[in-house]
């Protein structure tokens, strides 16, 4: 998928690069156009140059080589207070000696807004994110969930043009988290504002996201829409860090028509999608996700298009509204594969079965 | 903490010790061993502090000298309403108690304090004991006395004597503060030439106030650049502030003698450099105090500001910078009001401890430098007028407490306002 048009990028990095100790790059040659209006979320593990990029945006760390251009024009020298970005902190960093009031206040008083007009921002402000009622109570009195919200609000007040979030959530428990994520989403579809959203949390990524670009080594190894990133993974490090995966190593026998034939390196052969496989003879690795897989137990019907494996049980994981069974297969010994709950029912540890799918559920990606 | 208390049956059955009483044998074993563990600190400090303090403060208003030395006087002049002169009775137990004090040579004793209250004093009571050859005839005492000396007709004399009756006095206090009785027991100020303490308290608070002043606006930036530094360079300049902090009070106060004098390196410094031509005058006057008493309290301000701002995560300046705020407005809207706490923990630690302080003023400064320590050591060790500087170290006391009062209050009233969560 493009980058982007162009046309309608909010932002752009232009062969962005970051080091901090002058050896190592932190981030490396990043070009990335972030549309007016989007939900983009950064995604990755801690250390993948995610974080860095965001804070190059707002203004807190300086590009070493390269380009930020916000709304046509290059802010690399731009100082963060006059870059008009909102930020949400991981911390949510509320001002402790001021009321929420005070700290929705802020931004406004820094630009002189006039006091009238001040408190009937203030007022929409928190009342759309349902805090009207607690103006007047420091953030120290507040939950984490409504420390969250004012945080919110005082990054949205002042009609930033974007805003930042760093791992906005990471502070709640589950429940408050997932609540959350659909607030900031229908914030983000009530206002139109532009998001960039930065987490290690893939499930929150999925949810929330228009695009996600998902950081690996300072490198984006992938940008796309959740669904495509989910079923069409680009590469090993994505489809590994999205979702559950399981992986088998394998050598190319014959590529034709987008399909190719695998030779698996601990015996047995499957069809796959040809992802990232360039010639025959080289090694790759498949991908296929656990809810993609059945498990055969007897002579059940096979049309002879399925891959189909020998596997024994392990074990059987009762998950509530699904059970995980873990099997041995020749060269995984847990390949996992999702079963409807009550489905894991004579799945006993050690009874031999197949484990089979579909080719094109089959991802034939670049080797470890 | 009753013991007939009735709480929830326990499950020891209904006849068993109820729910409180037992906590209470659970915890006591505790409580004993905690209290064994601070025992000896107390015990330590109780001797050493705790009952000195209060035998100091018991000085202040204790009125000895008279009630020990001339008691028939004490008791007979209780009866005198302080109009007129006494009757009869109070001069004959004068004249007893004189003979008695003569024979005893304990009249200075009295002198010595009913001096204090009158200028004298000494001279009339130590020539009156002297003279009073034997008891005067029944009826004659007063002519006897005012015979020796006329001064025996005069009011205030008497006036003196039931001031100085005891058992307490607030003679030593309303001296403290310039403040005396007249004749009719009215608080009246002294008169401008004996009037000194209120004019050293004065200087104390304001050398307290300045310092602390230079030691918030140079200790302020030291104190950031601790908190905010990378590790490394933050404890090599720790060490620099502990060092001076670890060096006896008196070798700092004597190296400024050196750095300051007239010929010493400041000086040469400047006059090297062509900013002065003659020696500027930096010691033995209030600049060399400032200067000296700055530099040796300045660990006290830099401590506490930099314990608090170590607290201060960068995220606030982050955030407010993000906000639109430019560095000047975040740091005095967003940075300067977190730091507070710090800034009154070191500022009253620094005023406190600079109030207090004897040794430096009487090294750097110059006569008129001299703070209310010195006058509570003078009285202490050359006159040896123990009421005067224990009521001078109250009123010390009872301003320092003041402060503490006030900065308890304002700790706890920050303390609400939360903080970040992390």
């Amino acid at each position: 998928m493009a980058v982007g048009d162009g046309t309608a990028a909010l932002v752009r990095f232009i062969g962005v690069q970051k080091t901090y100790d002058g050896t190592h790059l932190v981030v490396k040659n990043l070009d990335l156009d972030i549309r007016r209006g989007e939900f983009l979320t950064l995604l990755g593990p801690s250390g993948s140059g995610k974080t860095t990029t965001l804070m190059m945006l707002a203004g807190f760390e300086v590009p070493t080589a390269g380009q930020i251009v916000l709304d046509g024009r290059s802010i690399n020298t731009l100082p963060p207070h006059r870059r008009n970005i909102g930020m949400v902190f991981q911390n949510y960093a509320l001002f402790p000696h001021m009321t929420v009031a005070e700290n929705v206040a802020f931004p406004l008083g820094v630009r002189k807004v006039p006091k009238a007009e001040i408190a009937d921002r203030v007022a929409n402000a928190l009342a759309m994110v349902q805090l009207d009622q607690l103006g007047n109570r420091r953030p120290g009195q507040l939950s984490g969930g409504q420390q969250q919200r004012v945080a919110l609000a005082r990054a949205l007040v002042f009609n930033p043009q974007l805003v930042l979030m760093d791992e906005p959530l990471g502070a709640l428990d589950k429940r408050l988290r997932e609540h959350m994520q659909l607030e900031i989403k229908h914030i983000h579809e009530t206002t139109g504002i532009t998001v960039v959203y930065v987490t290690h949390d893939q499930g929150e990524a999925l949810t929330m996201s228009d695009r996600i670009a998902v950081f690996n080594d300072g490198i984006i190894q992938q940008i796309d829409r959740p669904d495509a990133l989910y079923e069409s993974p680009a590469n090993r490090f994505v489809a590994n860090f999205i979702g559950e995966n399981n992986t088998l190593d394998g050598t190319v026998e014959a590529v034709e028509r987008g399909l190719c034939r695998v030779r698996l390196a601990a015996g047995g052969a499957v069809t796959a999608q040809a992802v990232r496989v360039e010639t025959v003879g080289a090694r790759t690795v498949l991908s296929v996700r656990p809810e993609r897989v059945s498990i055969l137990t007897g002579a059940d019907a096979d049309d002879g298009t399925l891959n189909r494996l020998p596997a024994t049980v392990r074990e059987t994981i009762y998950l509530g509204d699904h059970a995980l069974a873990v099997l041995a297969v020749p060269g995984n010994e847990e390949f996992m594969v999702k079963l409807p709950a009550g489905a894991q029912a004579g799945l006993d540890p050690g009874r031999a079965v197949a484990v089979a799918f579909r080719p094109e559920d089959c991802r034939a990606l670049d080797p470890a | 903490m009753g013991g007939e208390v009735t709480a929830l049956p326990v499950a020891a059955g209904p006849a068993g010790p109820s729910l409180k009483v037992r906590l209470r044998r659970a915890e006591r074993a505790r409580q004993w061993r905690a209290f064994a563990l601070v025992g000896p600190l107390l015990l330590f400090l109780a001797f050493t502090f705790l009952i000195p303090l209060a035998g100091m403060l018991w000085r202040s208003v204790d009125d000895w000298e008279v009630p020990q030395v001339l008691p028939r006087t004490a008791a007979a002049i209780g009866g005198w309403d302080g109009a007129g002169l006494p009757a009869e009775p109070v001069y004959a137990a004068l004249a007893e108690d004189l003979m008695q004090a003569y024979r005893e040579r304990s009249t200075a004793v009295a002198a010595k304090r009913l001096n204090y209250a009158q200028q004298g004093f000494r001279t009339l009571l130590m020539s009156t004991a002297r003279q009073l050859k034997a008891m005067p005839p029944d009826g004659g005492a007063r002519d006897a006395l005012a015979a020796i000396d006329p001064a025996w007709t005069e009011r205030s004399t008497w006036a003196a004597i039931r001031g100085a009756r005891g058992p307490a006095t607030d003679f030593y206090l309303l001296a403290a503060l310039d403040l005396r009785r007249d004749l009719d027991g009215a608080v009246v100020s002294a008169p401008e030439d004996q009037s000194i303490y209120r004019d050293v308290f004065l200087r104390t608070f304001t050398i307290g106030a300045g310092v602390t002043a230079l030691c918030l606006i140079l200790g302020f930036p030291v104190a950031y650049l601790l908190a905010n530094l990378p590790a490394r360079q933050s404890n090599l300049l720790m060490i620099f502030v502990l060092l001076s902090f670890w060096t006896s009070l008196l070798v700092r106060t004597c190296a400024w003698i050196v750095l300051l004098q007239s010929n010493g390196i400041v000086n040469d410094a400047l006059r090297w450099v062509g900013l002065i031509d003659e020696p500027l005058r930096m010691i033995y006057n209030r600049v060399g105090v400032y200067v000296a008493m700055t530099h040796v309290l300045m660990p006290f301000m830099i401590l506490p500001l930099y314990s608090v701002m170590k607290g201060i995560p960068p995220a606030y300046m982050r955030a407010a910078a993000s906000l639109g705020a430019p560095p000047a407005v975040a740091f005095v809207r967003v940075y300067l009001p977190q730091t507070l706490p710090g800034i009154a923990a070191g500022s009253l630690l620094v005023f406190i401890l600079g109030i207090g302080y004897y040794i430096t003023p009487a090294l750097v400064g110059g006569a008129g430098d001299q703070m209310i320590s010195s006058l509570i050591a003078f009285y202490t060790t050359d006159t040896v007028n123990w009421g005067l500087a224990s009521a001078l170290g109250a009123v010390l006391l009872v301003a320092t407490s003041v402060l503490g009062v006030v900065y308890g209050r304002l700790v706890q009233a920050g303390a609400t306002s939360g903080g970040l969560k992390s």
